[in-house]
């Protein structure tokens, strides 16, 4: 072969040559994108939560010092998480039917079966991220007597529930769980 | 085709010299004996019975000395004990923390608390220790040059001095430590521990369990590594062979 | 518009980038039809190596960052998270630390491949020379990245290392308590360490497109050191240097994964396992082996100060390789007297990095000495002299001439096949 070699040297043998070519190269090709994700993924996978992270991502929490009508906030991978013992009124108030919800729920399932007055929420608006102001007694608790985020003003009843203002949802509810009547695991 | 070789073999010899290299820091020691120990070659997994074992010997003896500071109680599960054993052995101690007043407290302990340290820091070690501080063990596998064999040897090793060696104050003779004196007592004796699974607690039975048990929490992703790159390694041979047959394809039409 | 570039691209979107960013034709220039000789062997891999370790070593060096703690408390055990807790975080932290050792290991036949085949010879000089540059980079940033875990060797090696700059008169003390930031090895050399350690290797990529640009201005050496003629002697770069540094790829990332998943800690030292000790040191430090010839030539000579300038000057020297070969041809393919000499040179090597590797006692010190004396010898005597005494075998007239004739002028052998037998 004297004539100059480029690119267009392709194909100079039968077709058959040519469709296994072809076929090496796609072969070829898919176990080299194989190989890149397969590299890619350990590196992504190391900025999820590490194993140290994860261990402590329950938390337990002592209910006895809790006064009806007061809540404390505590932190629970890393966010605030507010637990209110709440007094038969709030319940009451909390319970009655209300029209218009911007995330419709009730507060019989926003708690759990028999322990009306424990309602523990994460304590984050879910509009943009602040923590709502009313666990203290100084607190303003806006008009429906739950939160109030003083970021941008939305109202959470005593429920948790969004009742006014900006936040599209009501307070999340992590998961937990009873221990004892006095204590309850989170996460 | 001469000069090929030729660069082979300075290839060669350039990874051969390397290979002496880790070797350099062997020094004067005493030959170790060499076991077939459960998790060495690529295929390698700890044997989980010894394993089990080699924890209940670092619980009952070494724990009274030797701190495991990069644990946690939770990796005991790579050993194959359960959540809930883990969380039993994790409460059976005595964990220091700060109480919600502030003041100190001691707790139970939880799986996701690091392995508890006989002293509160260095200084309280050595000043029970006779001015020796008893190195943390969870990386002791790794850093020492002959790893589990030497470990393994060090503790087997202890015998009576020789009659011209003069020995330090509280030093005990071993032949495999760096200048034959060590502080350490001898930890382990006949029937020290008592297996649950009536193994019997010979020193050579308890070294190797401990010394597995060691191994394991020096390098914890050893299984995994090794499962692993079976594949990656089989992966990438399985290219090269691609690939090589893509080359010649390409290059079939080439004079060269 | 004249200003718009005429792109040749079909598919509007890369056109329409294309015409007013012309990085496509660039690539295809560069990369695509790029006329590369026809005879390179496996030796003109190692560049596109070097180039791969390079990126795995930036991306697994900022995960590895993302869960790094540079200060002197937590460093240690910040290692020892990643490599237990972070998500496969043992596996990037062995691809990155045993990514070190396979750097210096294709960038050095990467060199000697240039020594072989006389690739630093005009027009390539500035080319070599950049690429003498990547080395002293790639070697500070190895060095302040084995630092990083602070571990005992990492401490020591520190120390050691920075305290070479006290043997300047006069400044040396002062420019050694400026590097440390105080007056030990301490957290402010961690943290200046760490930056260091994370800018160096963006400043390695500008230098290696230098390299690159520069060897594209010139074109490719090849195994026959012979200038090209004309298309017959060249290829496309794509396919087909694209599928063959492709195969060895593959071959090395089978070599790098046997080494990061079954024995990870072979280029390691067992002293770094311990907490990095101000108060104790190790029985024996020694650098990481790519350094360790260096090590040797500043252990051989009987001077601090000596010994210091011997190590800096046996790098210095590189970069005025070009002008001390004095030799009308640049292949050792006909250079019948020298490639035995090169071969030496590659044995002085090898015979210093076994020397840094053990206590300087006995015999160890002699062959250092000798393998010190050699290398300098090699390339401020043997190098120009030989040049212009050796008689070259006669040259090929072109790169596919030989091919044609199926000899042509060439003795029997030497190049009647070229070496790469694929």
């Amino acid at each position: 072969m004297a004539e100059p070699m480029t690119a267009t040297a392709h194909g100079s043998h039968g077709g058959d040559e040519v469709t296994k070519r072809d076929f090496l190269k796609l072969v070829a090709g898919a176990g080299a994108a194989v190989g890149a994700g397969a590299m890619a993924w350990p590196l992504i996978d190391s900025m999820n939560p590490s194993k140290d992270v994860l261990a402590l991502s329950s938390i337990d929490v002592e209910l006895k010092s809790i006064q009806p009508g007061q809540a404390i906030t505590t932190m629970w991978r890393g966010k605030p998480v507010f637990v209110r013992h709440r007094t038969a009124e709030e319940i009451k108030a909390a319970r009655a039917e209300v029209k218009g919800l911007a995330d419709p729920a009730t507060d019989q399932d926003r708690v759990k079966p028999g322990k009306d007055e424990w309602l523990v929420v994460v304590g984050i608006c879910t509009h943009l991220g602040c923590v709502p102001v009313g666990n203290k007694p100084t607190d303003q608790r806006g008009e429906y007597g739950g939160w109030f985020c003083p970021c941008h003003g939305s109202q959470y009843d005593t429920s948790g529930r969004v009742r006014h203002g900006p936040a599209p949802a009501n307070l999340p509810i992590p998961p937990y769980a009873f221990l004892t009547d006095t204590k309850i695991k989170i996460g | 085709m001469m000069r090929w070789v030729t660069f082979a073999a300075a290839a060669a010899a350039l990874i051969g010299s390397l290979a002496t290299a880790p070797a350099r820091a062997q020094g004067e020691h005493v030959a170790l004996p060499k076991l077939a120990w459960s998790f060495a070659g690529p295929f390698g997994t700890f044997d989980r019975a010894a394993a089990q074992r080699g924890f209940q010997v670092y619980n009952e003896v070494c724990s009274a000395c030797h701190q495991l500071r990069h644990a946690y109680y939770r990796d005991l599960t790579g050993i194959g004990l359960s959540a809930e054993q883990v969380a039993a052995i994790a409460a059976s101690k005595s964990i220091s923390d700060i109480g919600d007043d502030g003041a100190p407290i001691e707790r139970p302990g939880l799986a996701s608390d690091h392995f508890k340290s006989p002293y509160a820091n260095d200084l309280a070690a050595r000043a029970a220790q006779n001015g020796a501080l008893p190195p943390d063990l969870s990386l002791m596998v790794k850093a020492r040059d002959g790893g589990a064999d030497y470990l393994y040897a060090l503790l087997t090793g202890y015998s009576e001095a020789p009659a011209k060696m003069k020995m330090g104050d509280g030093m005990n003779y071993n032949k495999y430590f760096e200048g034959s004196q060590i502080a350490m007592v001898p930890p382990l004796s006949e029937g020290r521990v008592t297996y649950a699974d009536g193994t019997p607690s010979s020193v050579n039975q308890m070294a190797k369990d401990v010394v597995t048990f060691l191994a394991f929490i020096s390098e914890p992703e050893t299984e995994q590594r090794k499962a692993l790159g079976v594949r990656i390694v089989l992966f990438f041979v399985l290219m090269t062979g691609i690939t090589y047959a893509v080359k010649r394809k390409v290059w079939a039409d080439v004079d060269h | 518009m004249a200003g718009l570039h005429k792109s040749e691209f079909t598919n509007p979107v890369i056109n329409w980038v294309d015409s007013r960013l012309p990085v496509f034709t660039m690539m295809q220039k560069e990369y695509g039809v790029f006329p590369t000789p026809k005879n390179f062997n496996y030796f003109w891999n190692f560049g596109a190596l070097a180039m791969v370790t390079l990126m795995i070593m930036i991306a697994t060096g900022i995960f590895l960052a993302m869960n790094y703690t540079a200060h002197t408390s937590m460093a240690f055990d910040s290692v020892q998270r990643i490599m237990r807790d972070v998500n496969y975080g043992w596996l990037i932290r062995y691809v990155h630390s045993n990514g070190a050792s396979m750097f210096f290991l294709v960038t050095y036949i990467h060199i000697f491949r240039g020594l072989y085949y006389g690739s630093y010879k005009a027009p390539r000089e500035l080319l070599w020379i950049l690429g003498v540059v990547i080395l002293l980079i790639m070697m500070a940033t190895a060095f302040f990245g084995y630092v990083l875990p602070w571990g005992q060797m990492s401490y020591w090696g520190a120390t050691v290392i920075t305290n070479l700059f006290s043997a300047i008169p006069v400044v040396g003390e002062p420019i050694v308590t400026w590097l440390w930031g105080g007056f030990s090895v301490a957290n402010p050399t961690l943290n200046r360490f760490f930056a260091l350690h994370y800018l160096l290797p963006f400043v390695l990529i500008g230098i290696v497109f230098l390299h690159i640009a520069a060897l594209h201005v010139t074109g490719s050496n090849n195994p026959l050191g012979i200038d090209v003629k004309g298309p017959q002697d060249t290829l496309p770069f794509h396919p087909y240097y694209t599928i063959k540094d492709s195969v060895g790829l593959c071959v090395f990332l089978a070599i790098f994964a046997a080494f990061v998943f079954f024995a990870p800690n072979f280029f390691g030292a067992a002293d770094n396992e311990i907490p990095a000790n101000p108060m104790v040191t190790p029985a024996e430090i020694v650098p990481e082996w790519y350094l360790l010839p260096f090590y040797a030539i500043l252990r051989s000579v009987p001077s601090k100060l000596g010994g210091v300038l011997m190590m800096f000057g046996s790098i210095g020297l590189l970069f005025i390789v070009p002008w001390l070969d004095t030799s009308p041809v640049r292949s050792c393919k006909f250079r019948p007297v020298y490639r035995w000499f090169l071969a030496l040179l590659v044995i002085a090597c090898i015979v210093l990095g076994m020397v840094g590797a053990h206590r300087p006692e006995g015999i160890w010190v002699i062959l250092g000495r000798v393998g010190t004396a050699y290398y300098f010898l090699h390339f401020l005597v043997i190098l120009p002299v030989l040049g212009k005494l050796e008689r070259p075998l006669p040259l090929p007239e072109s790169i596919s001439k030989p091919v044609l004739r199926g000899g042509g002028p060439l003795p029997a052998g030497a190049a009647a096949k070229p070496m790469e037998k694929a």
